[in-house]
């Protein structure tokens, strides 16, 4: 397969793109094979394939909510080649079979790579390491207790260091649950207008704190997830410049959005850790531009709509954002001049990649075929009805964005084209 | 006549609006007083009553002014209902709708579900207490009581002390005083103040001296044990002493400065019984002004 014109970050002008036995075989001006199927790509760009290190399939389990079918239809729609699914499923994923059953149900799928992410502990109860070793034999790339902290701070070293020896990281949420003490928004005006019950930045800060602590004390590595606050960026930040192995990722909704999007009790906009306040989310901006934040990642969450149909405190938390993270990061970094789109591809491919140990992240000779082609001058607005993920779960919607996913090529095939 | 179709609190509630509940409010308890009970302005309409939160006080009151208004009125008792059975709020209030209600009264624990029921529903729906969000009839009943000694609330000067990061009395008031042009000023313990009050229009004080200074109303709010149970607090004696009103605090408010809750109070703890029993308490004359706010409330909807 040939794509022709494209262009491509870090080059000038446009070129094409060959591809054979699924691996990037060919870059620069070339001529069509007899008989190569060619792309035309004349006035797209091609970017090294998009991953998602930070994604709920919710299979097993609550396939109401999602599986791994609509969340990779999702993905490839979205621009993903590669996504790496969070293990708080039912059961929850502590074992190689879980695992494997995940590796196995994605390849029948047959549309991106799903890379399963391990609990730390076993059944996400805080008390025991989950089977660390197993999950790693069959596939799984990290460790997450996502949705929840590991409290105790003695097996979470222990889970770090356990985990170093089969090269794996562990990918911390980051919430202190006694001071979160039920709060279901961000701390600040709006959870006083609502009444809904707040928590302050303190409740994600001080777990940010504590595994940076754990990290540096220990030597090893430590990744911290969707970082929601100024002075969470500021850790983060402060412990790179003294060396500490320390990555971050955070999400589209807390760079486009703050907790005024909550003041109409709109369930949509309910998510963990809370949207915060102007001063947060231009602080976020700040780490993405200077480094401190690696990734984005969308930790697309979706619910079934009777989930969000209820009271605010009682709803789920969470937003469907496979389907948005790139042209919300597009719009909103690099249009405005913040990211190049260079930046923008390290944070949402070459990055994610490199933390997790992946193939992919770059357009190279040699490397898998994994490239997402958009259009980045083509304005769309946000319909949660056109979604193909099973949430429509988006506060995000009728909001007009920029750059539009045309080609989804996975290991050298087309896994998805806009009709 | 009031723009939406629901009371869902005061924040989106304008100027206007608040008075005409006001002046409705007041004709209302003037007939109270002279013992009419028996109006007709809600002849044939059925008022349901959804309690997800316990309250004696509020639901009489409601379930009183709709009867003396002439409606029928249902109580779902929601503690021995469907929503035992798991059924959610949108599909009671399909339910009800379904079955002709014209009103929804409804108080729950937690914040905007008035709100969900309102979209949802054809009928009216009233908020009679949203978990920390709002409480209009209380805010509005206060707000005639205040009416009626004062006139007017241009200039007035309301305190208001107690657990106000748990009140939805307390913000409710502050909305609808301030937009009748009241001076609000608030002093709880720091445990007990949300963030982003001043925001709202409050004088947030130091000192509960210097929040009753000059005031013309004192308003203290139910302290709740179990809030001393999570630690906001170390006991019911020291809140007393610290932050309680007593009749030495009530020698910095204006002479005459009336005294107000919104109850059940707890004696010696937000108010000394000195101040509870005395002549500027109007807290037995808020409740009548609840049952005609009430009506008020109701009848504009109608």
């Amino acid at each position: 397969m040939l794509l022709k014109n494209a262009q491509m970050v870090g080059k000038s002008g446009t070129g094409d793109i060959r591809i054979e036995s699924g691996v990037i075989a060919a870059l620069g001006k070339l001529s069509p094979k007899t008989g190569e199927e060619t792309v035309d790509c004349t006035g797209l760009w091609a970017l090294p394939g998009l991953i998602d290190m930070h994604v709920h399939l919710r299979e097993p389990g609550f396939e109401r909510k999602e599986d791994v079918e609509s969340g990779a239809r999702a993905a490839v729609k979205g621009g993903f080649t590669q996504i790496c699914c969070m293990p708080n499923t039912k059961p929850v994923v502590d074992n190689k079979v879980v695992v494997s059953y995940l590796v196995n149900r994605a390849k029948e799928v047959g549309l991106c790579k799903v890379h399963p992410i391990g609990a730390i502990t076993a059944g996400q109860d805080g008390e025991t390491l989950a089977a660390i070793g197993g999950m790693k034999a069959a596939g799984a790339v990290a460790l997450s207790e996502d949705g929840k902290s590991v409290v105790n701070s003695h097996l979470m070293a222990n889970a770090m260091l356990y985990a170093s020896d089969f090269g794996l990281k562990c990918l911390c949420h980051c919430e202190d649950a006694a001071l979160v003490d039920g709060g279901v928004v961000h701390e600040g005006y709006y959870s006083t207008l609502t009444g809904l019950k707040g928590s302050i930045r303190a409740a994600e800060d001080i777990m940010i704190a504590r595994e940076i602590c754990l990290a540096e004390s220990l030597g090893l590595p430590v990744h911290i997830c969707h970082v929601s606050t100024f002075s969470g960026v500021q850790l983060i930040r402060e412990a790179k410049a003294r060396g500490v192995q320390v990555t971050a990722e955070t999400c589209p909704h807390y760079f486009t959005l703050t907790d005024a999007a909550i003041g109409t009790f709109d369930t949509n906009a309910k998510v963990n850790p809370p949207l915060r306040e102007e001063k947060d989310r231009l602080a976020i901006i700040e780490g993405l531009r200077d480094g401190t934040l690696d990734v984005i990642a969308s930790d697309h969450a979706p619910h079934h709509a009777d989930d969000k149909n209820v009271e605010f405190n009682y709803a789920a938390f969470g937003i469907s954002g496979l389907e948005t993270s790139f042209a919300l990061s597009y719009t909103v970094l690099v249009k405005s001049g913040i990211l190049t789109l260079a930046q923008l591809a390290e944070k949402m491919s070459a990055n994610p990649a490199h933390i997790l140990d992946l193939r992919g992240g770059e357009i190279a000779v040699g490397a898998p075929a994994d490239l997402t082609v958009v259009n980045l001058d083509e304005k769309w607005t946000v319909d949660p009805a056109a979604f193909v993920s099973k949430g429509k779960n988006t506060p995000f919607a009728g909001m007009e964005v920029y750059g539009k996913v045309k080609y989804t090529v996975v290991d050298g095939q087309i896994k998805y084209e806009e009709k | 006549m009031l723009k939406e179709k629901d009371i869902l609190g005061l924040y989106p509630l304008s100027k206007e609006e608040i008075e005409e509940i006001l002046e409705t409010g007041l004709e209302m308890k003037r007939a109270l007083r002279a013992g009419e009970k028996s109006l007709g302005t809600l002849k044939n309409k059925t008022v349901v009553t959804l309690f997800y939160e316990n309250s004696t006080r509020t639901r009489c009151s409601f379930e009183l002014a709709a009867k003396y208004l002439g409606a029928h009125v249902v109580d779902l008792g929601v503690a021995t209902s469907s929503v035992q059975k798991g059924e959610t709020l949108v599909d009671t209030g399909k339910t009800l709708d379904a079955m002709r209600a014209d009103y929804m009264v409804i108080r729950h624990s937690a914040g905007g579900a008035p709100r969900l029921l309102a979209k949802t529903v054809q009928a009216h729906v009233i908020n009679a207490g949203d978990g920390m969000n709002e409480h209009p009839s209380q805010a509005l009943l206060d707000m005639l009581t205040m009416k009626e000694k004062f006139r007017s609330f241009r200039g007035l000067k309301v305190a208001i002390l107690g657990d106000i990061r748990h009140s939805r009395v307390a913000k409710s008031n502050l909305y609808g005083l301030k937009k009748l042009g009241a001076e609000v000023t608030m002093f709880a313990p720091a445990t007990l103040l949300p963030t982003g009050l001043a925001d709202m229009g409050a004088t947030v004080c130091a000192s509960r001296e210097e929040a009753v200074k000059d005031a013309d109303v004192v308003m203290g709010l139910r302290i709740q044990l179990e809030r001393q149970k999570a630690g906001n607090f170390p006991s019911l004696g020291e809140y007393a002493k610290y932050y309680g009103a007593n009749e030495e605090l009530l020698r910095h408010a204006k002479p005459g400065a009336l005294i107000m809750h919104p109850g059940p109070v707890n004696r010696g703890v937000e108010l000394t019984s000195a101040l509870i029993d005395g002549e500027s308490s109007r807290i037995e004359d808020q409740v009548l002004s609840g049952v005609a706010v009430r009506m008020a409330m109701l009848s504009l909807l109608a």
